[in-house]
């Protein structure tokens, strides 16, 4: 409370103030060796006040009340500094203030696990991946353990513990002028506010061989023709597609022009949010918070306002946004409660939860045999996107043919490319309950100071018509 | 050395004798004061600051290695630290190539080159100040933006007697001003606030945005084209990490070859961070003093960024390129800068071209491969097209798919521009001094907007 009252004794009409404590260990290893193990504690406190409508925001390493009280005199300085240059009047939705605590599920804390095992586990697998003759074989693990405690001006006293994992492998094989990737389970792994036990689900060394002749086979492979045709995606390519161009276009900050110098804007205008088509009919979108195991839950946002589900695209329509307690006001909308920040010394900011598509009736055994003429690609290999998240360019790991409903030849270097609303305008299948995994993004780079955001996105195969596909340089 | 400095090689010094004989350690302690100030819609929407220190700790007993690193500086967090570490690194396999320990070794300029005492104690109004004058510039059209200032002061202790210290100052305005026919970008980076001119940006940024004719959509397709400064920093971070670092030659994920003319002969590139144009710390991440590290020479590759890793394995010295995390990255050239041939004014390149587009600014850039560094990325902040010499209306941004490798290859840069400035990396790993490049040819692949 030292940093909130530190701030108010300055001039605050509103503070709040947020103690982080993060351990964090990871590991790497590359070709039956380990490359890096690091083991990292974090610890402070952030505080942010509100004077007429300018923010100020100041941290400190210093876990001390004195050292507290005088971040709050300085956010608060910073403030009444960011009124050089005013905005227009700015509250904050109202957000009930509660006294709770939460905790993520964990079963065996990772922390506690003999790193022993852990390096047998990266050293195995990345001996295997290498066998299948490709160069290059490289697998990592991370755990974060928060802590972190935030009060409020207005009463909110809220503890929260996040344990967060996870893993994952990659094999490269070095060609004549190119180089080709296979990763297991996707490019970034797998990860969610889970334990140990998801490293343990995640089967590296029963996959490890398959990536590595994968990767090989992928040098002599076809390249992608680029036509433009049927495309089906894997769950886990489709989570990068809602992440880049459903979750980043639908964040209230960059509609409201907060982020247009960096991270940019959005084609979303508010004014249409109800009516506006983003996509088919089977296209249901929403942001759930409250997933248990996945990357972007939590009990509370870095605000105080509980983790909930929120609709962001129902039908094919576009009907929320994600939010936090002062950009929800501006856009006369209720607090989504969607606002945090990656360490103890960063502002909060709009953050994606679990954006997530949800499942249909169909499923990828169907969708292949439902398509006489088209291309199948998984594995996010590369991905860009302008700065109103309208038009994409995705590149794959891998590719296969699809001819008279049945899975073809494999081809490398596949890439896609479309705009936004067309694009999912043409998704006609959807894959069902059973296909359906939480993937987990741990490096979502947006604000500045740039924060890295860990977020989730429920995924399934789906199937997309008329799509250019295999651009090349 | 300064009373920070002091203060921060006595936690180094502790933490290398609580480590004691038990095994070979570098440590490097930081303190770093930042405050940004962003503004968008023409008003400042957040301002903050923070301040820290932090210990990174690295140790290697017995050729078993580890790292920790904590933000706790008092006895009992730096014995948890040297604790952590030594217990972590007793479970590792040995490392057979661990090249060892940096030797000692002075610095080669000042450590204090880059630091501005005035720059270390700006505050969030000196900032505002700056933001102020460049939205006053943009004559009332919307604007967004950010100004920073940033001090780090920096030591490295290492038990083979290593001991080396440096201190930085960094600034930079950034910010566009908008307007529904294009936006313009305008920014400054130094190391000094009395650097940054908010009102001259402000401007320059105006008069892209606020004096241009309807935007033109424009056919896929090549074209000759002029690169601001900013697209070719831009490229340069993608040229550093995955061309010119020694572990991704080693590895065969590179296309730099050594003693091959791979790129254009107008072209020079190098890395200085002891150049005062550049702004940055006196050594690597390691602990080797930084030094000038030729890369291309009249587009001839001539060296690579080697940390100790790297150089022990192709048997040469440590170039002083080690990074953070660099036992999963390689080492990694942060302060480039690229120039040769005749500065040509960007009015003169211009009037050269027949047909093209005078492109301002980069987005959103990755790579398809790393080997031909293929990558995509969009255009923004301003692209024109350019017919029989004269700047023409605005064209809607573009989607690209280009190796900027083959752009500025053998035969494809038709002029060098004499605008250099530091501008920021694509890839957000660092600054780069860059000069404007005109191109025979740039791949672009579509419309942004459809």
């Amino acid at each position: 409370m030292a940093g909130v009252e530190g701030a108010l004794a300055a001039g605050a009409r509103y503070a709040d103030a947020r103690v982080m404590i993060r351990r964090s260990e990871s590991m790497s290893a590359q070709n039956g060796h380990i490359e890096g193990l690091d083991q990292r504690e974090q610890a402070g406190v952030g505080v942010r006040a509100l004077i007429g409508s300018s923010w100020g925001f100041f941290a400190t390493a210093e876990l001390t009340a004195a050292a507290a009280r005088a971040a709050g005199t300085v956010a608060a300085e910073t403030a009444k500094a960011s009124a050089l240059v005013p905005g227009p009047p700015l509250e904050l939705a109202p957000v009930e203030a509660v006294q709770a605590h939460w905790e993520s599920v964990c079963v065996e804390d990772p922390l506690s696990v003999p790193l022993s095992e852990k390096g047998d586990l990266l050293v195995t697998v990345t001996a295997v991946g290498r066998h299948a003759g490709a160069q290059l074989a490289q697998a990592h693990y991370e755990v974060w353990d928060t802590e972190k405690w935030f009060a409020s001006s207005e009463g909110a006293r809220i503890s929260q513990r996040i344990r967060e994992c996870g893993t994952g492998m990659s094999v490269t094989a070095i060609g004549d002028g190119e180089t080709q990737r296979r990763s297991y389970p996707g490019i970034r792994g797998q990860v969610g506010t889970r334990g140990w036990e998801l490293i343990r689900e995640i089967d590296l060394v029963g996959n490890a061989a398959r990536i590595g002749e994968e990767a090989v086979a992928l040098l002599s492979a076809p390249v992608c023709p680029e036509v433009t045709t049927d495309l089906i995606l894997g769950s886990e390519q489709m989570a990068l597609q809602i992440h880049e161009s459903v979750g980043h276009a639908t964040e209230l900050d960059r509609i409201l022009g907060w982020e247009a110098a960096f991270a940019g804007t959005s084609w979303l205008d508010l004014a249409q949010m109800g009516s506006l088509r983003f996509g088919s009919e089977l296209m249901n979108i929403t942001a759930d918070a409250t997933i248990p195991g996945a990357l972007g839950s939590f009990g509370y946002d870095d605000e105080g306002t509980p983790a909930r589900s929120v609709d962001i695209v129902k039908d094919g329509i576009w009907v929320g946004v994600l939010s936090g307690r002062d950009s929800a006001a501006l856009a006369g909308i209720p607090c989504g409660g969607m606002v945090r920040a990656d360490g103890h010394d960063r502002i909060p900011m709009v953050r994606m939860t679990n954006i997530g598509l949800l499942p249909g009736p169909h499923s990828l055994e169907q969708m292949i045999a439902e398509t006489a003429d088209g291309v199948m690609m998984d594995t996010n290999r590369s991905w860009s996107i302008d700065d109103r998240r309208l038009n994409f360019q995705f590149g794959c790991e891998i590719g296969w043919e699809i001819k008279d409903g049945r899975r073809g030849r494999m081809l490398r270097n596949p890439t896609y490319t479309g705009i936004s609303p067309q694009f999912w305008g043409s998704m006609d299948m959807v894959g069902g309950p059973s296909e359906l995994v939480a993937w987990g993004t741990p490096n979502c780079g947006k604000g500045q100071p740039m924060q890295v955001g860990h977020t989730g996105h429920p995924a399934v195969p789906c199937r997309f018509r008329g799509v250019r596909v295999g651009v090349r340089g | 050395m300064s009373t920070e400095l002091t203060e921060l090689d006595a936690i180094g010094t502790k933490v290398v004798e609580m480590v004691g004989g038990r095994a070979d350690a570098v440590v490097t302690v930081t303190s770093r004061r930042q405050g940004l100030t962003r503004f968008a819609n023409s008003f400042i929407h957040q301002n903050v600051g923070d301040e820290h220190v932090s210990v990174d700790l690295r140790v290697t007993a017995g050729g078993r290695s580890a790292g920790a690193s904590t933000t706790g500086v008092d006895d009992a967090a730096l014995r948890r630290l040297v604790g952590s570490a030594l217990d972590a690194a007793a479970v590792q396999p040995v490392d057979d190539d661990w090249p060892g320990l940096a030797p000692p070794s002075p610095l080669l300029v000042d450590g204090a080159l880059d630091f501005d005492p005035a720059t270390a104690a700006a505050g969030p109004g000196a900032r505002a100040d700056v933001v102020d004058n460049f939205v006053a510039a943009g004559g009332g059209a919307e604007t967004a933006g950010f100004c920073e200032t940033a001090a780090t002061d920096a030591v490295l202790v290492n038990s083979a007697g290593q001991r080396v210290a440096s201190s930085a100052t960094s600034a930079a305005i950034d910010g566009i001003v908008r307007s529904r026919r294009a936006d313009g970008v305008g920014s400054t980076y130094s190391s000094r606030l009395a650097d940054l001119d908010g009102a001259a940006c402000g401007a320059a940024a105006a008069s892209t945005a606020l004096t241009v004719g309807e935007p033109v959509d424009l056919a896929p397709g090549r074209y000759e084209v002029v690169l601001s400064p900013r697209c070719v920093a831009y490229m340069l971070d993608f040229f550093t990490i995955y061309g010119f670092n020694a572990r991704a030659v080693q590895e065969g994920r590179s296309f730099a070859s050594v003693g091959e003319v791979q790129l254009d002969s107008l072209l020079s590139l190098w890395d200085d961070a002891t150049d005062p144009r550049h702004v940055g710390l006196g050594f690597d991440a390691e602990g080797t003093p930084k030094r000038r590290l030729d890369l291309v020479e009249s587009g001839k590759v001539v060296g690579l960024a080697h940390d100790r890793r790297t150089a022990a394995k192709d048997g040469v010295a440590s170039t002083g390129h080690a990074v953070p995390g660099g036992a999963a990255i390689g080492a990694v050239a942060t302060n480039l800068f690229l120039a040769g041939g005749r500065a040509t004014p960007v009015e003169d390149m211009v009037r050269s071209v027949r047909r093209g587009l005078l492109v301002k600014d980069f987005w959103y850039t990755r790579v398809l491969d790393p080997r031909t560094l293929v990558v995509t990325g969009l255009t923004r902040n301003g692209v024109f097209l350019i017919e029989d010499g004269a700047v023409g209306p605005p064209v809607a941004n573009l989607r690209f798919t280009q190796s900027p490798v083959a752009a500025f290859g053998p035969g494809q840069v038709l002029g060098v521009g004499d605008d250099a400035v530091l501008a920021p990396g694509g890839l957000h790993t660092a600054w780069h001094h860059a000069p404007s490049l005109h191109l025979a040819a740039w791949n672009f692949t579509g419309g942004a907007s459809g």
